[in-house]
């Protein structure tokens, strides 16, 4: 495999992972257009040296690249396609319900996180207090 | 015969788009949708009882030689789950006529289609005898689970479907590069040929394989670490749909995930394995513990009892492998049974929040039975499948000597109970609540409870025909073991 392959696919791959990371959708779906050049460019790679085209005239050419990392890259890059649209339309929605594009948290699991937290304060208070009131009355 | 196993996935995509053209005349989207789903469950009977007495079927699609083409192969546990998967489809299919006239419900003509590309999907993942097939079909469920997940649209659909699409495209892009890797070290994609040539590659280059593909396949099936998008977007989409979810898509990752690595002899990941095992099945039930909503409890249920069956898995004996095809057997009717009867409660009480239902018990006795025995079985008491699932697995664990792991999953067992009791004193003891919402109609209410009879009476059935079953199991786990029936099959017929 050529160094010149495996630069493209680890510059792809982070810069893609580094966008992926983030709250806004649209960076994301950038992200997820890099990573999948990379994949692409991987599946391109495994397939060994360069040579001429697959295209069987006849008979083979003798330095012939193997075809299949190609239709396996030609599959790949039709489903990308299509699932880049979905997130598109995905963030279209979000954008339309809430004004932004933003990954948001789970609801839920904050809330049951905060209702833990403020249950703890609660309770500490009253401890607190009833403490207070002991020391209070004590002297009385 | 090998046109059945073209047949089970080219019928459900072919009708899908017949289908998608017919969405507006419910009457004759109605009844291709359930007449293809009884078909495919028909096609996949038929399968299993000749895969069962004259051993494994393979289609070389198009006629091209494995090397050269796709191969798609039926062998005992290929037929055993599919014809499981495909019965549970069409039950929640029923189930989904009922509820539509609720306000739960999903809309008939987006589901109707998207549900059989999602049995096709499904169809293929189980059957394909070639990786690159598998990326495929992975890609048609997860599309298809997208659109269901997301076709309402409301915020927090939208919400969650962004942490679901997000999660699982990048595993999916993960698989690619798997793939790229294997195709690299092997110069094959051909499952069989794969299962000749990773055995001879060098132990790292085998064990890096194994430990992409463990991430890749492990992020579909949610073990822990990379469970959490599942319970925060499962209890988001209707009923019906969650149903299928809880019931399908991770179990095939699991499915894939004992394919593979059986396959691929990558025994040494057996002790990691167990390891990841014993936190998916703590983890997810200690979730399902501090919740307090029927479907989330549930979600978090999903998760925990994946661990199940990679503990099966990663004992890599006959024993334990076939505990965990038991397992999977037992696991996809019962999980979705139990969505739909918290689909019940909600429907019933408008909300599955424990804290505002209470009393079904004396309000809706039937609710309650609908959920009461699959949640006895989930939990894993006699004599209900779970425990006969449940026992196979401590049982191949205590062969092995693996006793942690069997401890571990004795308590997670405990837990389990202890989550089910909750769910069943907040919900169905204690003060009758008046229900939030208006009634739905006999009828409907009639046609959702009339479909969860219908899947509780096959998870019982699942315990009634344990005997055969666990044969079955067991055969199916030599096979896969073995690895030399699989590999003889396909590469000369």
């Amino acid at each position: 495999v050529s160094v010149a392959m495996i630069v493209a696919v680890a510059g792809l791959v982070a810069t893609g992972t580094f966008l992926v990371t983030s709250r806004s959708l649209s960076r994301i779906v950038l992200g997820f257009g890099l990573l999948g050049h990379a994949a692409v460019v991987a599946l391109l790679a495994s397939g060994g040296r360069a040579g001429s085209p697959p295209i069987v005239d006849g008979e083979p050419a003798p330095d012939m690249v193997d075809p299949l990392p190609q239709a396996l890259s030609l599959t790949a890059i039709v489903i990308s396609f299509g699932l880049t649209l979905f997130l598109l339309a995905l963030s279209r929605r979000q954008q339309v319900l809430t004004g932004d594009d933003l990954v948001e948290d789970d609801v839920e699991d904050r809330r049951i996180a905060t209702t833990r937290e403020q249950q703890q304060r609660a309770y500490d208070e009253t401890q607190e207090l009833e403490a207070l009131r002991e020391s209070s009355e004590d002297p009385a | 015969v090998s046109t059945v196993v073209g047949l089970c996935v080219a019928l459900p995509l072919f009708f899908a788009a017949v289908v998608l053209g017919v969405r507006r005349v419910a009457l004759v989207r109605d009844l291709l949708t359930v007449g293809t789903m009884a078909a495919l469950t028909g096609l996949a009977a038929a399968l299993l009882v000749e895969v069962e007495r004259n051993g494994t079927v393979v289609l070389e699609v198009g006629g091209w030689s494995p090397e050269l083409g796709i191969v798609l192969v039926a062998d005992l546990f290929a037929a055993l789950i599919l014809l499981v998967a495909s019965a549970t489809i069409l039950v929640v299919e029923l189930f989904a006529i009922g509820q539509r006239h609720t306000p739960a419900g999903a809309d008939p003509a987006v589901v109707s289609p998207i549900l059989l590309v999602l049995a096709g999907g499904v169809s293929l993942a189980i059957l394909t005898g070639d990786l690159f097939t598998l990326f495929v079909a992975f890609e048609l469920i997860l599309v298809s689970s997208y659109v269901l997940l997301t076709h309402q649209g409301r915020a927090d659909q939208v919400r969650s479907g962004m942490t679901y699409v997000v999660i699982n495209l990048f595993a999916s892009t993960l698989f690619l590069f798997g793939v790229a890797i294997i195709y690299t070290a092997t110069g094959t994609v051909n499952m069989a040929l794969l299962a000749e040539r990773v055995p001879e590659l060098p132990a790292a280059t085998q064990v890096g394989i194994g430990l992409w593909f463990l991430v890749v396949f492990g992020t579909k099936a949610a073990v822990f670490p990379v469970f959490s998008w599942l319970p925060d977007s499962y209890p988001t989409a209707p009923t019906t749909i969650t149903a299928v979810f809880a019931g399908l898509l991770t179990k095939i990752g699991v499915y894939v995930m004992i394919r593979f690595f059986t396959l691929m002899e990558l025994d040494q990941l057996g002790p990691l394995l167990l390891v990841i095992a014993g936190f998916t099945m703590i983890v997810g039930v200690a979730g399902a513990l501090a919740q307090d909503d029927v479907k989330r409890i549930l979600s978090f249920h999903v998760v925990s009892q994946i661990g199940y069956m990679i503990m099966g898995l990663g004992l890599f004996t006959v024993a334990g492998v076939a505990g965990a095809v038991l397992f999977l057997v037992h696991q996809i009717p019962v999980k979705t049974v139990m969505f739909l009867a918290g689909g019940l409660i909600e429907d019933d009480q408008g909300t599955s929040a424990l804290k505002k239902v209470g009393g079904l018990a004396t309000s809706k006795p039937v609710i309650a039975v609908l959920f009461a025995l699959p949640a006895l079985s989930l939990a894993g008491l006699p004599p209900f499948s779970g425990f006969v699932a449940k026992l196979a697995l401590v049982d191949a664990g205590v062969a092995s000597g693996a006793y942690v792991i069997v401890a571990v999953s004795l308590i997670g067992s405990i837990l389990t109970l202890l989550s089910m009791t909750k769910i069943w004193l907040g919900a169905f003891w204690g003060e009758v609540t008046p229900s939030s919402v208006p009634a739905s109609s006999r009828r409907s209410i009639a046609i959702m409870q009339t479909a969860a009879g219908v899947a509780v009476a096959g998870t019982i059935a699942v315990a009634v025909v344990a005997g055969p079953l666990w044969e079955m199991s067991e055969r199916s786990a030599t096979e896969l073991l073995e690895r030399t029936p699989y590999i003889a099959e396909v590469l000369e017929p």
